[in-house]
């Protein structure tokens, strides 16, 4: 079973591909949420007919390739030991939730994962699909074309005035959720970023920091996506995101050349601090790796910083997770180098 | 401003509402816009949870007035999911359920939805053509009469005339259904 890629690696092989306007926009990921017309929903808890779901996805799909998305492969939640359940949560290729679901809960994931599609989580399916970068038109455009393949063989629950009919009155219509998670750091130097989350919340979209709850984002990280599913074409609801998206880049982009020039040799010498704590400490709070990464890819993207992939950024936050790195330790740490030696 | 409801109190909430493809500005006072089940995510970086526990919002005034009302006897014939199982979990058992609470559900989508009720979206190839030109002739409606606004009645004529050709489409597979 190749099942063990998805947990050794650190980065999916989408990561290491060049997406556009990737010095701010990480990726952009489309989520379409979709239900077995003639089956009660996994909120029923009707453990038979979703088995019967899983096998149904199994004999149908388990080992498929369509168009892009080679050799998807069916990885069981009741097969997977709990450290690796939690690795697949931290690549955000299945959703905490799911990882409950030990009796019928399982994931359809592609080689490259890119595409994962949740089975039985609080839908049927949850089709998934991750971009390098700021490509969300391509990203709903590839998804459109998953939905249309598995429509082919499965009824999906739609009714001509509510649309795609989900659990959560909140998913219904389009059964969409469209997201980008983008690095700000000069947007959250500048303290600007205080401002701008109420303003983006009032166009009807939802900011979140991206590793812990509630709290301050971790490593500058935000994650930005629509709230309403219902009432609004999929075009439309992913073009109203992109064009505050896009202006959330100009400011990030314009708060980057102020730190510049006001900051000068104090922003140099942060950058390059926390590139000496990576690259020496020998351990580190996930806090301060997250922050010290932060100042790195900034430093990276000013081009102060010349010899470090871009990808660090990526690898290292999905590295510095606890699931991860215990995994990681286990099998791989006499390959970490200096610049890995992350401790929890 | 004044409030398009009760054309007495100033209007504090304003949305904007777009139904098959047309642009209503709202304007409420804070009391019309509780009334008529809109809901203000401004301000709010609102979790899912919250925005499930603010969907009832009557809850209370609901159980106080009328404890025995029909709907809360009702259930869905499908899954059994009631009524009031749906209002405390806030989520459908099946996708019977959104016919089983049919009657309940506009103020709830319009809530979690800034005010929209109906879907604009993707159709499944399976449902068919019909729909798809229902669709398609809503938009032409809705565009039809921005360029009437607009004064650009040339335009407007070639629209008119799409529209008539759609309908008599739609007219035609009618027949052939029945
Ligand atoms: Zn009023
Ligand atoms: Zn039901």
């Amino acid at each position: 079973m190749s099942l063990q890629n998805f947990i050794n690696d650190a980065i999916s092989p989408w990561m290491n591909t060049e997406g556009l306007d990737n010095d701010i926009v990480l990726s952009s990921r489309i989520r379409l949420a979709r239900n077995f017309e003639q089956v009660s929903f996994p909120t029923s808890g009707d453990q038979e007919a979703l088995s019967k779901v899983l096998e149904y996805m199994q004999q149908e799909f388990d080992q498929q390739s369509y168009k892009d998305f080679k050799q998807l492969q069916l990885v069981k939640m009741k097969d997977l030991k709990p450290v690796e359940k939690r690795v697949l949560v931290e690549k955000h290729l299945i959703s905490p939730s799911l990882a409950e679901k030990d009796e019928t809960g399982a994931a359809l994931i592609s080689k490259s994962e890119q595409a994962s599609i949740m089975i039985n989580e609080e839908d049927h399916l949850r089709i998934q699909l991750y971009y390098p970068g700021f490509e969300l038109s391509e990203a709903l455009n590839k998804a459109q074309e998953l939905d249309d393949w598995f429509e082919e063989k499965i009824r999906f629950a739609f009714d001509e005035n509510r649309g795609y009919l989900t659990s959560c009155p909140t998913n219904a219509g389009t059964g969409l959720r469209a997201s980008v998670m983008m690095h700000l750091p000069a947007l959250a130097m500048t303290n600007q970023i205080n401002n701008l989350i109420p303003e983006i919340n009032k166009l009807g979209l939802v900011v979140r920091g991206i590793y812990g709850e509630g709290s301050e984002a971790q490593g500058q990280l935000y994650q930005i996506s629509n709230q309403m599913t219902l009432g609004k074409s999929e075009e439309d609801i992913v073009e109203d995101l992109k064009s505050v998206v896009k202006q959330v880049i100009e400011n990030e982009r314009r708060a980057r050349e102020w730190i510049m020039e006001q900051l000068g040799i104090q922003l140099e010498d942060r950058i390059f601090r926390s590139y000496g704590i990576l690259a020496n400490s020998r351990i580190i709070q996930s806090k301060e790796a997250a922050k010290c990464l932060s100042d790195v890819r900034l430093g990276i993207d000013l081009g102060l910083i010349k010899d470090v992939s871009k990808t660090i950024l990526n690898e290292l936050m999905v590295l510095t997770q606890p699931a991860f790195l215990q995994q990681y330790a286990n099998k791989h740490y006499h390959q970490m180098s200096a610049m890995y030696s992350v401790l929890i | 401003m004044k409030c398009q409801r009760c054309q007495e109190n100033e209007a504090t909430v304003h949305y904007t509402q777009v139904l098959n493809g047309q642009k209503t500005e709202i304007h409420l006072c804070e009391q019309c816009a509780e009334q008529e089940g809109y809901m203000d995510f401004s301000n709010d970086n609102m979790s899912i949870h919250q925005l499930l526990t603010s969907m009832f919002p009557f809850d209370q005034n609901v159980n106080q007035q009328q404890s025995v009302s029909p709907k809360h006897q009702l259930a869905c014939d499908r899954c059994g999911t009631t009524y009031q199982q749906f209002r405390k979990r806030g989520k459908f058992g099946c996708s019977n359920c959104y016919h089983a609470f049919e009657a309940y559900l506009n103020p709830i989508f319009r809530r979690v939805h800034s005010g929209n009720t109906k879907h604009v979206g993707k159709i499944p190839k399976r449902v068919g053509g019909n729909l798809h030109k229902q669709r398609e002739l809503e938009q032409l409606q809705a565009k039809l009469q921005q360029l009437i606004n607009d004064e650009a009645f040339e335009d407007a004529a070639q629209v008119r005339d799409q529209i008539r050709k759609l309908k008599e489409e739609l007219q035609e597979n009618q027949d052939g259904d029945a």
